[in-house]
């Protein structure tokens, strides 16, 4: 290879870059700021990272963003930052020049200088051309009209984004896809989701013809057209026409599809134009050998402008391949590439869809095919000579790694052939479906993040290198960092590779998050967190602002860590929290005041007899908890029933609530002949030390007058029964699906003894478990003498846990009735007033 | 021709939550607003057990039903993960910074299938 040879004396060096003049390494210019010339000068850095000086040119206005993440950009799943491959920073740190939004127009072979748009003139020592491709437009009259765009980059986002908003306004909006591949059924997807109705036309009569065969196509296209879209196939398009900007597009037969959006997606070709000015050797793509090296020695190309061994591809896998060789290439080891086998494995729509290999049959092809219309699985894989050659999978694709496996090694399945098509568990002999056994049997080199193009081995050696858990895999080696799809397949080799330290790990708190409930906790008050957007972007949520399971968990984290200072976030509470009712199947209400230790007297009961005739309830009833529960409540009556009951004297039962509920009684020794303390008595005094309380999960207590146990304590979060010689404390009780008797806490002596432990079970419940733990399964976790040792045994700790749960408490015990009754956040019960009506367009 | 009805501004409704509209013989509409300020307008009913929507916790573009936790889409009204149903939706659009309502009684069943 000659283009190492000596570096050639140049004298305009110091040309328009600010450059220090003593840096005398070879200057690499890329052009192309996209995937391939990010990621070949990644590969480049991470072999010799002081060995050339790197400038890279870019189009467009960003950093290097992860192109085959555009997809859920618009529909929304995620935002731009969230597919930024490499940030400013990464330049900065490696001291790249980045030139955005000026593209190379020129190239001077002979100088070895590249020219941009704005004029400005760069020297080069070694060249790299990572220009990608460009979308294919079809020459039909009405190609140029405003509205017309590809799917290529963010500003095609952008203006897909801007359609659908305007589209909005004018009551619907509607938008023509043509081209019915990958990409253009991403597009149709995104703007589906945006709530624009989509026409897509697709020239062949089968979707994804490239990738899918006859039955796949029809599949998917069914699926989609259950979705809303209207799919057109064997549509060839005439002319898109409209008056100044789109409003339809005709088809050769005639039809008509009004639509403000055209997205032209019915392919792309290399961008080869540059290469070509410059009077490269250019075929189909920029013609390459196997380091990357064009027709000139010192200048290379990669990704998809390339044509190498009378190939060019549009996937994002022999990329990656190719940037390994090119960089082996610049820094001396000479590996080569040799082609790539490609396979498909995406998600459009939500349906899985996977193909690899040539699936078009002929001669000594033999198919074996597996439907299950009911599952809406359809598998094909296609065997020659005793070897997978292609294989096509719809609705169920975990096996298609194995099956690109083993066509990729060219392994003969002769032994196994009977069983090829259940996949590899069932053909591997095992029977029962192991997906670890799965990953187990795939080889090292074995693509799992196709995102980011790593490998089994990567995925391993960086696990076997210190990364324990997904989140360090995704920060290391990036696998399962971009789209997702590969976590299942990360956290299986987690497993393998570190034993039963991974498996026992505790589940992550939702999808939004890697983090587990207990990992949130400890950052929460770690890093003094203080709202939930600072924990979402500390912890680098997944979701611009989370689910309707991490929301709630959050805000009480907060709340619990932060009494008194943090500012409840009532949109993250479940309705009943927020509405202080309990919501029922007709979306209706149902309203419980608390009644002390279960005692009640003639005003409380006229008053709620009031409420339930001026409201028109159609039932009150007697709850487990001693109270009265008043049905059918109207959101909108909320306010005025809470202000009638606040009247009585009554306040919020928060039946509704993650929170205290109700302490139940006996009559004790007052009245019953075998009572031994004041049940009622304690029931009350311990209902207003608790009340109002917020905790992972709805808590009950009960105080029985003796241990024939009327009051049920034994089955409750918190049960006192009282005994002769004092009190028997007992915890973790359940009467729910599983019902759970108490543990044994401890006996005390005095009424405020039987308090304080209270207090203080209470609040580490409240401090250690996770949201919507019960008592019961906490205690089954941590142990009962986990609990003995921090509320028994240890007084001073009890004391101040006891403490802890009274200062907060301080700020817990408003009747949030009150607060509404009076007046406090109407919009939660009024309905919105329509105006008068407006004319419009 | 859409017909559209002045329904308040974009602060008559809570962040990442929803108000409700009512016409005369209608179904009660459900107005929400996202978190980035995005407003939707859908049915206020959940198509598998019709909960009351706009009393769900909204998250992204989507709002879990307070009955049962499905998860709906806000554009499309179409029930997200393995669950499968769809809620009508109604176009909507800010002006002035005054939230318009497609009106319900001049809307025919066709653009209300559209907006869907």
């Amino acid at each position: 290879m000659d283009f190492q040879d000596g570096i050639e004396p140049n004298s305009d060096y110091d040309d328009a870059l600010n450059v220090p003049s003593d840096d005398v390494r070879e200057h690499l210019v890329v052009v192309g700021n996209g995937m391939a010339g990010c990621r070949a000068v990644e590969e480049l850095l991470a072999r010799d990272a002081d060995r050339y000086r790197v400038t890279i040119f870019g189009a467009e206005p960003h950093v290097n963003y992860n192109r085959i993440m555009l997809s859920p950009v618009l529909a929304g799943e995620k935002t731009f930052d969230q597919i930024v491959i490499n940030t400013r920073e990464w330049y900065d740190e490696n001291g790249i020049d980045l030139i955005t939004a000026d593209p190379v127009t020129a190239i001077d072979r002979a100088a070895k200088t590249v020219t941009s748009r704005s004029g400005r003139t760069v020297h080069y020592d070694r060249l790299l051309i990572a220009t990608g491709s460009d979308p294919f437009i079809i020459p039909v009259p009405g190609k140029d009209l405003p509205g017309v765009i590809s799917f290529r980059d963010m500003n095609d986002v952008d203006t897909m984004l801007a359609a659908a908003e305007a589209g909005k306004a004018q009551g619907g909006g509607s938008a023509v896809v043509i081209g019915g591949g990958l990409l253009g059924l991403e597009a149709a997807h995104g703007l589906t989701l945006r709530g624009m109705k989509v026409t897509v036309i697709h020239l062949m009569s089968t979707l994804m013809e490239r990738q899918l065969d006859e039955a796949a196509g029809w599949l998917l296209k069914s699926a989609l057209e259950g979705r809303g879209q209207t799919i057109l196939t064997g549509a060839d398009t005439a002319e898109i026409y409209g008056e100044g900007k789109v409003e339809g597009v005709r088809l050769k037969d005639g039809r008509e599809i009004p639509a403000s959006l055209v997205v032209m997606a019915v392919g792309i070709r290399p961008a080869t134009a540059l290469a070509r000015e410059a009077g490269l050797d250019v075929g189909r793509g920029i013609k390459v050998d196997d380091h990357m090296v064009t027709s000139d020695p010192s200048v290379l190309a990669v990704g998809e402008c390339v044509e190498h061994d009378g190939n060019v591809y549009g996937l994002v896998a022999p990329l990656w391949d190719m940037c390994r060789s090119l960089a082996d290439g610049l820094t001396d080891r000479h590996t080569g590439y040799r082609g790539s086998v490609t396979s498909t494995k995406l998600k459009v729509a939500g349906l899985d869809v996977f193909s690899a290999g040539d699936f078009s049959g002929g001669e000594g092809c033999e198919d074996i095919v597996l439907r299950d219309a009911a599952r809406g699985v359809y598998k094909r894989v296609v065997v020659k000579e005793d070897k997978v050659v292609g294989a096509v999978l719809y609705g169920d694709t975990a096996d298609g790694g194995w099956y690109f496996d083993l066509l990729k090694k060219g392994e003969d399945v002769s032994e196994v052939r009977d069983l090829l098509i259940f996949g590899q568990a069932f053909a591997s002999g095992g029977g029962a479906l192991d997906p670890k056994a799965a990953v187990a049997a795939l080889s090292d080199d074995a693509e799992i993040c196709g995102c980011n193009g790593v490998s089994k081995g990567q995925v391993v050696g960086c696990i076997e290198a210190g990364a324990c858990s997904l989140d360090a895999v995704r920060a290391t080696c990036k696998a399962s960092a971009s789209c997702g799809q590969c976590t299942g397949l990360v956290e299986s080799l987690l497993a393998l590779t570190l034993g039963e330290e991974v498996e026992a790990g505790p589940k992550t708190l939702c999808k939004c998050t890697s983090f587990t409930h207990d990992d949130v906790r400890r950052e929460i008050v770690a890093q003094d967190m203080r709202s939930i957007p600072e924990v979402m972007q500390k912890l680098h949520w997944a979701t611009p602002d989370g689910c309707s399971s991490c929301r709630p968990a959050l805000n009480y984290y907060l709340l619990c860590a932060l009494p008194g200072e943090y500012v409840d976030d009532q949109q993250s509470r479940f309705v009943n929290e927020r509405m202080h009712a309990n919501i029922q199947k007709d979306g209706t209400y149902s309203v419980v005041p608390r009644m002390w230790g279960g005692l009640t007297n003639p005003r409380e009961l006229r008053a709620i007899a009031d409420v339930v005739e001026k409201y028109d309830a159609p039932m009150v009833k007697v709850t487990g908890g001693q109270r009265l529960d008043i049905f059918g409540i109207k959101k909108e009556d909320l306010p005025a029933v809470w202000a009638d009951l606040n009247a009585a004297g009554m306040v919020s039962g928060h039946a509704y609530g993650k929170s205290l509920r109700t302490v139940k009684t006996c009559v004790g020794s007052e009245w019953c002949r075998f009572g031994t303390q004041d049940s009622t008595g304690l029931g009350v005094k311990t209902e207003r030390m608790t009340w109002g309380s917020w905790m992972p999960h709805k808590f009950k207590i009960a105080v029985s007058g003796c241990p024939r146990n009327c009051a049920e304590a034994t089955i409750k979060d918190f049960g006192i029964v009282c005994v002769d010689s004092g009190y028997e404390l007992s915890v973790g009780g359940n009467g729910g699906i599983k019902v759970r008797a108490t543990d044994f806490l401890c006996k005390v002596a005095t009424e405020e003894e039987a308090l304080e432990y209270c207090a203080a079970f209470i609040q580490v419940y409240r401090e250690e478990a996770r949201y919507l733990e019960r008592t019961a399964p906490w205690i089954e976790r941590v142990g009962v003498d986990y609990v003995k040792s921090r509320v028994v045994e240890d007084e001073a700790g009890r004391k101040a846990l006891a403490a802890r749960f009274l200062y907060s408490q301080s700020f817990s015990q408003d009747d949030p009735w009150a607060e509404r009754a009076s007046g406090d956040r109407t919009d939660l019960h009024q309905h919105l007033e329509p105006q008068a009506l407006e004319a419009a367009e | 021709m859409t017909d559209w009805i002045d329904i308040g501004t974009l602060s008559d409704i809570p962040q990442r939550g929803a108000r409700t509209v009512r016409f005369e013989g209608e179904p009660e509409i459900a107005v929400f607003r996202t978190g980035d300020d995005k407003v939707f307008a859908l049915v206020n009913e959940c198509p598998h057990k019709k909960g009351p929507l706009s009393q769900g916790i909204v998250h992204g573009h989507a709002v879990a039903c307070p009955l049962h936790n499905w998860n709906i889409a806000l554009a499309s009204g179409e029930a997200q993960g393995a669950d499968s149903g769809c809620t009508p939706t109604i176009a909507v659009r800010e002006e002035n910074g005054r939230i318009l309502l497609a009106r319900p009684e001049t809307q025919s069943p066709e653009v209300m299938r559209d907006a869907a």
